[in-house]
């Protein structure tokens, strides 16, 4: 299987995208994904920025992926859209239809996670647009992946969300300008204060959710390095990390010891847990609640 | 194709009873969908069967009204049988047009039944011309129901850039999530729109009395503690108070509901063409009523745009009955955003 890291989701400062990608062009990762996904009003990176730190990771031999907003509503977001859609050198990640719109059928794409392909008959329609590896809905289980690898298009990739705080929703409102009492199109962009989200938790105090801007996402740390025997097994070609703003490039190292079998799941589950900003959980591959974590099958043996 | 200033009310039929209730007042079209995942309102006591459904088009017919069948959950591989089955039934019965979110079921409707219509289901998660323009290109739908989260410019921007009717949320619960793209709910409890049809279900949730307050909860989560002089509201997950950074406060959206009547004029002069209420799992007598206030406001409004204005009696009849007793214009409206 390969290593894929996934677009920074939060809004970082250039100086720390640029040491973070310095970091990553040197870290055992294949496949590295670039762009901002989540808010349209994130402007630091212009799309000439992004294509400098791609050309910067491609020379250290990774695998360069441009990624599309997953929350395409006005005619700029399109014309930035169209752009990355244009370009002539990265392929892309289309996040939304409207960039399977603009991709069919003009070169091969990476059908996102927010594309909500559920079934064999809707990954069979993208790969016949173009669309060369998909990436799994994050809610989906082991079991309901089982018939899509059956009836997989010849050629198609398959790769599964297995590192990070989960990407849940997505609103056009933004929730840390509303935490600040602002009205969005007066931001401020202070989503940059918070490199790893802002925690919501319950009233009795439980981690629960974290805001990152217009996207919710899961407070826990989705964690399947425990579980990649299972991904294995399942068929699952792309195995993805979800970048935190400290300790990635461990976390990569961790999962690359981990697939080349040079640590147990156990002991990989362990070493990981120092790193993660939250406790973790993997419910979704079991087909339970997201939030729930469920034991590894070797660590119950032991029992 | 409907004439250029024609706005058509589409109700909720969550049964029988509120199918009639929303035609004998004055609904243009009905939604509905059947027993089961197949659609995102899969309610225990709510929905059709097959009998049912086939009376509900009949009397629909009879009185000049369209029946849509809402078909809008994403099916596994394993059972997807069900949907296919749903939208065979649907061609059987003469149903005006199937709503629908997942591309490989748009592909099986137009093959074996290209006389159906397509319309593009909220679940779909269309925000832009682009997406919509997939959808059409590929599968020929006529209309795309827009997620509540387009400011109104935003919406004039879009409607111009497809031939694709549109249909917009007018009044009901609000949504603060791009629908279709929401997982929330399948966090906590495992079961989402998407993937069950249904968002924070009732099996999940907890009520108890606690010193601190009374106590909802979804799957042991804790939504919402209500004091004893407030109001309580359903643990949607989305609506509850939750603590960030020691404040205490509504962190996604306050309970409260959709309402758009003062849009009309606005919505008629850019085309939209569908005008949707929200609540197949609302009462009969509620979508009466809701019917009855929408009726008349469409009906002053296309006789006379220019001179139209929401009447008080309107406002205080809907907010009787809205979520939360609060109603807002949503992201129609830039600063809700």
């Amino acid at each position: 299987m390969k290593l894929a890291l996934g677009p920074v989701l939060y809004y970082w400062t250039q100086e720390k995208l640029q040491e973070f990608y310095e970091e990553i062009a040197a870290a055992p990762v294949d496949i590295v994904y670039l762009g901002e996904t989540v808010c349209s009003r994130r402007h630091i990176m212009r799309l000439s920025d992004w294509l400098e730190v791609a050309e910067m990771l491609a020379a250290a031999g990774k695998t360069v992926v441009l990624s599309t907003l997953a929350l395409i509503e006005s005619e700029s977001d399109l014309k930035s859209l169209r752009r990355i859609a244009e370009n002539s050198d990265f392929t892309v990640e289309a996040n939304d239809m409207g960039a399977v719109h603009r991709l069919a059928n003009r070169m091969p794409f990476i059908a996102g996670p927010y594309l909500n392909i559920y079934n064999p008959q809707t990954l069979h329609l993208v790969a016949s647009l173009g669309a060369r590896r998909w990436v799994m809905p994050v809610e989906m289980s082991h079991e309901a992946l089982q018939p899509l690898q059956q009836l997989r298009p010849e050629g198609m990739e398959t790769e599964v969300f297995s590192y990070g705080r989960l990407p849940l929703a997505f609103s056009s409102r933004c929730f840390t300008a509303r935490f600040h009492n602002l009205p969005k199109d007066d931001c401020r962009f202070l989503c940059i204060n918070d490199p790893d989200g802002k925690t919501m938790r319950t009233r009795e105090g439980k981690p629960f959710l974290v805001i990152n801007g217009t996207q919710t996402q899961s407070a826990l740390v989705y964690n399947l390095i425990g579980d990649l025997d299972s991904l294995r097994n399942a068929g699952v070609d792309v195995v993805r990390i979800s970048p935190q703003s400290e300790h990635t490039a461990e976390i990569i190292r961790l999962f690359r010891d981990r697939l080349e079998q040079r640590i147990s799941p156990e002991n990989a589950a362990q070493q990981i847990e120092s790193v993660m900003p939250e406790a973790a959980c993997n419910g979704y591959w079991h087909g339970r609640p997201g939030m729930e974590q469920m034991f590894l099958a070797s660590a119950m043996q032991h029992e | 194709m409907l004439p250029e200033n024609k706005l058509e009310l589409v109700c909720p039929a969550g049964s029988l009873p509120a199918l009639k209730v929303a035609v004998d007042n004055g609904a243009d079209c009905v939604y509905l969908g059947f027993r089961d995942d197949t659609n995102a309102r899969n309610f225990t006591g709510l929905n059709f069967d097959a009998a049912n459904a086939r009376t509900g088009v009949e009397y629909a017919h009879a009185k000049g009204a369209k029946v849509f069948l809402a078909l809008n959950t994403y099916p596994k591989s394993h059972g997807s049988e069900r949907w296919t089955k749903a939208i065979d039934q649907a061609a059987e019965n003469g149903m005006d047009a199937i709503i629908l979110a997942d591309p490989g079921l748009m592909q099986y409707a137009m093959k074996t039944h290209p006389q159906l219509h397509l319309h593009l289901s909220v679940q779909g998660s269309a925000t832009n011309y682009e997406a919509i323009n997939f959808y059409h290109e590929h599968f020929g739908i006529r209309r795309a129901v827009l997620p509540r989260v387009l400011s109104f410019a935003q919406v004039e921007e879009l409607a111009a850039g497809t031939p694709v009717e549109l249909e917009l949320f007018g009044f009901g619960g609000l949504c603060v999530m791009v629908e279709g793209r929401c997982s929330l709910s399948s966090y906590v409890t495992g079961e989402s729109p998407n993937n069950c049809g249904v968002c924070s279900p009732p099996k999940a949730v907890r009520w108890q009395k606690t010193a601190k307050g009374l106590e909802s909860r979804l799957n042991g989560v804790l939504i919402d503690r209500y004091a004893d002089d407030e109001n309580t509201g359903y643990p949607t997950l989305c609506k509850g108070r939750f603590e960030v950074e020691g404040e205490t406060y509504y962190a996604m959206e306050e309970p409260t509901s959709l309402n758009t009547l003062e849009l009309l004029p606005e919505l008629l002069r850019i085309k939209v063409r569908g005008l949707k209420i929200e609540g197949r799992q609302r009462s009969p007598a509620y979508v009466g009523q809701v019917t009855r206030v929408w009726r008349e406001a469409i009906d002053q409004c296309m006789k006379n745009p220019q001179g139209f204005s929401v009447k008080p009696a309107w406002t205080t009849e809907l907010g009787k009955i809205s979520e939360g007793q609060q109603q807002t214009l949503g992201a129609y409206h830039r600063p809700w955003k």
